[in-house]
């Protein structure tokens, strides 16, 4: 494959990734130029706008959707490692744009060709990793906008068949809310304590080392709630197992 | 009852501490989901249904005065009496007028969830008529003095032990033992009699069919038949979204109505009222009164809330919440709690009434993937925040942290300064360890949960410094 065939992809890193844990955007990175993506990160890339969004305000949401839709426009395709973020832009900027249809067009594009990394990875470059190990027992958590809103569910246990070293137990209730929820969680603490606490139950009684998942936001919620149960249970991104950039104590770090 | 959604945050702070409610719910919820799945995957044309259900609901509600005229005319032509009522209170009138000028004592009732909202109770004791809850569920309540915390399963709060505590305190006779068919078989002793002896028998109705004029309801205890059939007086109280054109029509929601609320292919009775006892009929009540409720459901047609009035009251929505699942149906403080009631609630009362409802929401999607008329919850949930804002309800607190963030989330420059220097006062905060257990303005995460410390540098800062070096190795 020569350069010039080789697919644009900007990288929307997320804020939670670039803040707490750039190692899932520098893993990201690595699988995508694996895959055989030509990648850019644009510099003026910020946030998706979610807080705004969830919160009710409208023009906000508006004003950062247009700033993405400038930044992010000219790229073949813009990947993104959390479905919760790839779904603002993929199925709900549209909400934001009904009283500005001039704007339409340039959304609609955008929503189009952004993706969540491992769909992306799966489902668009065909990719299957190779050379990547991984000792441990796994289990794995279905984040919701990912799972629902973007169909993610078979890929990443596509992906996670070809590390070598890697077994799988499932999880039961692997679909249901982990009570991150974005700025529910600082809202209604308890309610997302109640929540999590349940969740976290249900990671123990598989008997894993490791949670696996495709969102920071709910892998952080997970990670320091088994943290606080003193729980020794890793938490990476998927993207980090994939990469062979699992390394250290995991998210909540554990082990550390 | 009084609505006291406003005070949402004291309502969750009690049911949190509350071991029995987190014991039946638990036993409840779970149970529930496993069965619906059940019986879902073995139906196979479940998708196929749950969009003609949903096409249905979409052009009664597009052609409603015209469907509510034909069941009108039609019900009228069976021999009931057809009321409207444009309000709670103009119901409770009908009501309390029908109980006066039949002279009534006593009235059973059937449990209804739109006879809640309008306030059936208040509407009997203003008539002086003696309230008998004959539904399982709402017996155990109306002992305790409860109200609903589940729309189909009313007593949800209530584990079968402290039912049998009830029971031993309340019936005339106490259950021969705690065991649940004593229980059952207690309350049924308790109820036999009243049933036949009761003046008025009160229902709603989870279907109104047009072309017949006939209400219909649906029910597992068969003490809809025996609320409905013995009295002098039959009510049926329905509000008015309820309306499905034909007996076809009806039998898709049938279908899909006991699938998605209790996980069984049919109930174990579907009943079709079609007007009071005829000559030669062996039973039957002489006079059959609906009352037709609006109660704010015209004001949701033609709004961005209009998708509501599609919903039938399975509960599929609120059995799959967790928020739901950790609180429980008394913490909404509403008649309708779960996300349905959340959507609900501030449609039948107001935005600020009901303020903590649609925020109290993680945005997870499953209520609006289990609905079986596909109402988008979590999207109305969404809305209804946004409306929220545009009224200016969100707190000065949450408004200047979210007016902070956008500030900088739109100057990508500034932006990437400051976290950049965030990310290096958390590791300060640190002070080298590598979970934080305590946080200045970050009580909310650090009460329940550890806070990682972050890595050196964000990834932008790390990402140019490998890209700077790049650069000057060449």
């Amino acid at each position: 494959m020569t350069q010039s065939e080789k697919p644009r992809v900007a990288l929307f890193v997320t804020c939670l990734v670039n803040a707490m844990r750039p190692n899932i955007g520098f893993a990201t990175l690595k699988l995508l130029e694996d895959a055989g993506c030509d990648v850019d990160v644009p510099e003026a890339q910020t946030c998706c706008g979610q807080p705004a969004f969830n919160s009710g305000d409208d023009a906000t949401t508006r004003a950062i959707a247009k700033q993405l839709i400038k930044t992010f426009g000219d790229y073949d395709y813009v990947v993104v490692p959390s479905g919760s973020c790839a779904s603002m832009i993929r199925t709900h900027y549209r909400d934001v744009f009904k009283d500005e249809p001039h704007w339409i067009e340039q959304q609609s594009a955008l929503s189009a060709k952004t993706w969540e990394v491992l769909s992306f990875l799966s489902d668009v470059m065909k990719y299957q990793p190779s050379d990547v190990h991984y000792d441990g027992l796994a289990t794995y958590h279905d984040s919701c906008s990912g799972l629902r809103d973007l169909g993610v569910h078979d890929q990443p246990r596509a992906l996670l068949n070809g590390v070598g070293g890697l077994k799988m137990t499932p999880l039961q209730d692997n679909d249901a809310c982990c009570g991150f929820g974005g700025t529910f969680c600082v809202k209604y603490p308890d309610i997302s304590n109640a929540i999590v606490t349940d969740k976290t139950a249900r990671i123990a009684a598989t008997g894993a080392d490791t949670l696996l998942a495709g969102d920071l936001g709910c892998l952080m919620n997970m990670a320091g709630k088994l943290s606080r149960e003193g729980r020794e249970i890793k938490a990476y991104h998927t993207v980090e197992v994939l990469a062979g950039m699992a390394k250290g104590g995991g998210i909540g770090g554990a082990g550390e | 009852m009084i609505q006291t959604s406003d005070r949402f945050r004291d309502h969750v702070a009690r049911a949190l501490t509350d071991d029995n409610l987190k014991v039946a719910l638990t036993r409840t919820t779970g149970l529930l989901q496993t069965r619906r799945k059940q019986v879902i995957d073995e139906y196979a044309e479940y998708g196929e249904a749950r969009k003609r259900a949903q096409a249905i609901k979409e052009h009664t509600l597009n052609h409603l005065d015209h469907y509510l005229e034909m069941f009108e005319a039609n019900a009228t032509a069976n021999g009931a009496v057809v009321h409207w009522a444009q309000t709670p209170q103009e119901a409770r009138r009908i009501v309390s007028e029908i109980c006066v000028a039949a002279g009534a004592k006593t009235a059973t009732r059937v449990k209804s969830m739109l006879g809640e909202e309008i306030g059936i109770a208040e509407a009997l004791s203003d008539a002086g008529v003696e309230r008998i809850e004959t539904d399982l569920a709402e017996h155990i309540i109306q002992l305790a003095d409860d109200p609903p915390s589940h729309i189909v399963m009313p007593a949800m709060h209530k584990t079968h032990e402290q039912v049998a505590d009830l029971f031993d305190d309340k019936h005339g006779v106490a259950p021969d033992s705690h065991d649940i068919p004593d229980l059952v078989g207690s309350a049924r002793r308790e109820l036999r009699q009243k049933f036949l002896n009761a003046d008025v028998g009160i229902s709603g109705a989870n279907f109104l069919i047009a072309e017949t004029g006939a209400t219909v309801t649906v029910t597992n205890e068969g003490n809809s038949e025996l609320t409905c059939t013995p009295p002098k007086v039959h009510i049926v109280t329905v509000g008015i979204e309820k309306l499905v054109p034909g007996m076809d029509h009806a039998s898709v929601f049938l279908r899909l109505l006991s699938r998605a609320a209790i996980g069984a292919e049919i109930t174990q009775y579907t009943t079709f009222y079609n007007g009071p006892k005829r000559q030669g009929d062996a039973d039957g009540p002489e006079a059959y009164h609906i009352v037709l409720v609006d109660n704010h459901r015209t004001e949701m047609l033609g709004s961005d809330l209009e998708p509501m009035l599609r919903c039938i009251r399975c509960g599929a929505c609120m059995n799959h919440c967790p928020v739901y699942a950790a609180v429980g149906g008394h913490a909404y403080g509403a008649v309708y709690p779960g996300p349905m009631g959340s959507v609900l609630t501030p449609a039948l009362s107001s935005l600020e009434a009901a303020k903590d409802l649609p925020n109290a929401c993680t945005l997870n999607g499953r209520c609006k993937e289990v609905c079986p008329v596909n109402i988008p919850l979590p999207d109305m949930l969404r809305n209804l925040r946004a409306r929220q804002w545009d009224a200016n309800l969100p707190t000065r607190v949450s408004k200047a942290a979210l007016g902070a963030w956008s500030f900088l989330a739109k100057r990508p420059r500034l932006y990437h300064l400051v976290t950049g220097l965030g990310v290096h006062g958390i590791r300060l905060w640190a002070f080298g360890r590598s979970r934080i257990k305590r946080m200045p303005f970050a009580g909310g995460w650090v009460k329940h949960r550890d806070l990682p410390r972050p890595e050196k540098g964000s990834f932008m800062q790390q990402y140019n410094a490998s890209l700077h070096a790049t650069r000057n190795r060449k």
